[in-house]
């Protein structure tokens, strides 16, 4: 099981991540997209949707702090592993409170006005939004019992290690055997959600209009001739 | 100066009737599909009210449109990059369906499976989109020919503006119909929203189109357009809008709204333009002066330093001959009598307006005046049934006496018209008045009177001939390609690019 979950899953996950974003890319680029459903509904969307943004944008950047960067690394600028403890985990339950809260609306949303949403709610919602409150409840419950109310977990021992050695092709899988059951679930389904990724509306995370603060306003295009003439597009 | 071309259309509002048909083929050409079922790319308004969706002129409500800044520089109404960029989760002051109508069907069924009876069934009606029933209560042209008016026209956003109340008994107010479409405008504040630059102007004709292929769904566009004539598809996520029916253009058919409009109050046609001036001209700090500046925009197309520079930037010898015949170049620029629809937005729009007139002749004989004398009609141009300051917030940022100078060259055609066919005389300082000959004046009269189609849609073709013989080329078989299994030796066409 431990095998699977945390030596082999982890590739296919990241696989499905990987060529289903290409794929999709090349194959459904009008579907590329956040599906806006302001327009149906927009008193909760516009109460949950920038929780759970600005939830979603401090959650990662937690993510990449703790899973990333060693716990040697931090504790060679000074920062004591109590500290950093402390602060981690303070700053990464509000975060995952806004996201939970955030989440919460959407979903008690798309249930409330089914009526109308159901008719811009697609099967990968069905999937997606599923997994986003498993990997969130998950990930803020087991933060909630160990490390806030219960006895206290470094996971940057463990699971953080365990991460990073996916990524360089020798997952340590006895590492993850002595998680939490709540923290494995937490990786799992955070693999699933990487695994929908491209298959969701989660895509438009890479449209985030960056380029816009570069552009010129007006963008004038002109009727021009491909430099190469696909015979297939 | 960079001069290009841009197709423009003219309505004249005296000719509109307010019967819609522009609006139906609109619709049934673009709009009737699920998720852009609730959009009008064509609506006529009844003025006075408050249009659609609601209150759109209102940009203290929406934001949309350009203002200066406190350096006299164009920035959105919306708000600054990084303010919208940060809203990009739930971007505030956006109309939703009920500001639009919601879309609406009825209980069809019940009038096929009601049982005999004394009663006649009745189809109730039900939200399109959930199937439940569901009260009308607003929708396009609710406000008909001032259908509510007592409720609806005082929150006329452009009688707000000038602190006047029109009257609530039906006998004593004002009527005229405003068809509205995408104005394609130089300065589009739809395309400076738009975070993915999906939208873009043609560089070409200056149609504002939709990237299907790019528009992300960030809905900024709906926020910026101060005309609120981009919608959500909310089916697909992503905006669409009206396309100027572009495929048409290219063939040199007038739009379908122009082409079905029954009182043939549409023009098309191409106007030149110099696109250095464009921010310069929006930039303007007085809103009174927005409407000569943007006259100025617009380039001479007997200018020989003007046909130069266009050819340079690609504007083909047809293109500038259509633009020399140009209807739309003529009532903009030799007449002046077309005015653009709230200059003050600072877009450029390029769909103008001709303001009405019916009822300055109204008033000029119900005061006792002689409408066809020119000195009445002057004297009771201040005494008209519409306000002209109610057209001038409209049509000049303010400028009443733009409005005015429309209004005198309008009326002082009619009347010369008179003259020269019932008393065969030329009146000169009814011309003096008004600052124009008696050849302008009918060729006025010509142009907006007779108005053949020739004369109404003046639309080169587009030069396409590339893209078309690509077209060709590509419509054969995927595996026909050098080395392919399905490889024809068909001659290697010269692609340029």
């Amino acid at each position: 099981m431990n095998n699977f979950w945390f030596g082999i899953f982890p590739y296919i996950a990241l696989s499905i991540f990987v060529v289903g974003h290409i794929w999709r890319y090349r194959h459904d680029k009008f579907g590329w997209g956040t599906h806006t459903s302001q327009l149906l509904e927009h008193r909760w969307l516009g109460l949950g949707s920038p929780l759970l943004h600005l939830g979603v944008l401090l959650v990662v950047l937690g993510h990449g702090l703790g899973l990333l960067i060693p716990a040697s690394w931090t504790e060679a600028i000074g920062l004591s592993e109590s500290a950093y403890h402390v602060l981690a985990v303070a700053s990464g339950t509000v975060a995952g409170l806004l996201l939970a809260a955030g989440l919460v609306i959407l979903v008690l949303r798309r249930v409330v006005f089914r009526a109308r949403l159901r008719l811009v709610t697609s099967r990968s919602d069905y999937v997606l939004f599923p997994l986003l409150v498993l990997a969130v409840g998950f990930g803020l419950g087991a933060t909630l019992a160990w490390n806030v109310f219960g006895a206290g977990f470094d996971y940057r021992e463990t699971m953080s290690v365990w991460f990073r050695s996916v990524f360089v092709g020798a997952p340590q899988i006895e590492l993850m055997a002595a998680v939490p059951w709540a923290y494995q679930v937490h990786a799992i389904s955070g693999f699933l959600v990487f695994a929908v990724w491209p298959f969701t509306r989660l895509v438009h995370v890479w449209s985030i209009p960056l380029e816009y603060f570069v552009r010129p306003f007006v963008v004038y295009r002109r009727k021009r001739l491909p430099a190469t003439v696909s015979s297939h597009e | 100066m960079k001069i290009l071309a841009q197709v423009a259309m003219v309505m004249n509002l005296d000719k509109c009737i307010g019967c819609n048909t522009c609006s139906v083929t609109c619709k049934q050409t673009w709009t009737n599909r699920d998720g852009i079922e609730y959009a009008w790319f064509n609506n006529v308004e009844s003025k006075p009210g408050i249009g659609f969706p609601k209150a759109w002129e209102d940009q203290s409500q929406w934001r949309g449109g350009w203002k200066l800044d406190a350096h006299g520089r164009l920035t959105l109404v919306a708000g600054s990059k990084l303010g919208r960029f940060l809203g990009l989760p739930a971007p505030r002051h956006l109309p939703g369906l009920e500001d639009y109508g919601e879309p609406t069907t009825y209980d069809w069924d019940t009038l096929l499976s009601a049982p005999a009876g004394t009663d006649m069934p009745v189809a109730r009606p039900l939200d399109a989109l959930s199937g439940q029933p569901r009260p009308i209560t607003w929708g396009v042209n609710w406000e008909d020919s001032l259908a509510g008016s007592p409720q609806f026209a005082n929150l006329d956003p452009n009688l707000r503006a000038i602190s006047q109340q029109v009257s609530e008994a039906i006998d004593q107010t004002f009527l005229f119909h405003l068809p509205r479409i995408c104005n394609h405008c130089l300065n589009p504040a739809c395309v400076a929203s738009c975070p993915s630059g999906a939208m873009f102007k043609r560089q070409a004709d200056g149609i504002v189109l939709v990237d299907q292929n790019a528009c992300r769904g960030w809905r900024l566009c709906v926020k910026g357009c101060p005309y609120k004539k981009t919608y959500i598809n909310h089916r697909s996520g992503k905006a669409e809008k009206c396309t100027f029916c572009f495929p048409r253009i290219e063939e040199g058919l007038p739009t379908v709204c122009a082409e079905t409009c029954s009182g043939r109050m549409r023009y098309i046609g191409l106007v030149l333009y110099d696109l250095d001036r464009v921010e310069a001209a929006a930039s303007i700090r007085d809103p009174k002066q927005l409407l000569a500046a943007q006259r100025l925009v617009f380039a001479d197309p007997n200018d020989p330093e003007v046909v130069a520079n266009a050819l340079a930037n690609g504007v083909a010898e047809d293109w500038l001959e259509a633009a020399r015949r140009s209807p739309v170049w003529a009532l903009i620029n030799r007449f002046q009598v077309a005015l653009p629809l709230h200059p003050e937005f600072r877009t450029l729009p390029m769909v103008w307006y001709i303001p009405p007139l019916s009822p300055v002749l109204d008033a000029t004989a119900a005061f006792g005046g002689d409408n066809t004398e020119a000195d009445d009609v002057a004297r009771t141009v201040a005494q008209l049934r519409i306000p002209m300051e109610y057209l001038a917030q409209l049509f000049t940022g303010g400028d009443v006496s733009a409005v005015a100078g429309v209004l005198m060259k309008l009326s002082a055609m009619r009347t010369h018209m008179r003259n020269v066919t019932v008393k065969h005389e030329v009146d000169e300082p009814l011309l003096a008045a008004v600052k124009t000959t008696a050849a302008d004046l009918e060729a006025l009269y010509r142009l907006l009177a007779i108005a053949k189609p020739a004369d109404r849609f003046v639309i080169p073709l587009a030069h396409n001939e590339d893209a078309r013989r690509l077209a060709g080329w590509q419509s054969g078989c995927a595996l026909d390609q050098a080395g392919g299994p399905g490889m024809s030796h068909r001659p290697t066409m010269a692609v340029s690019s």
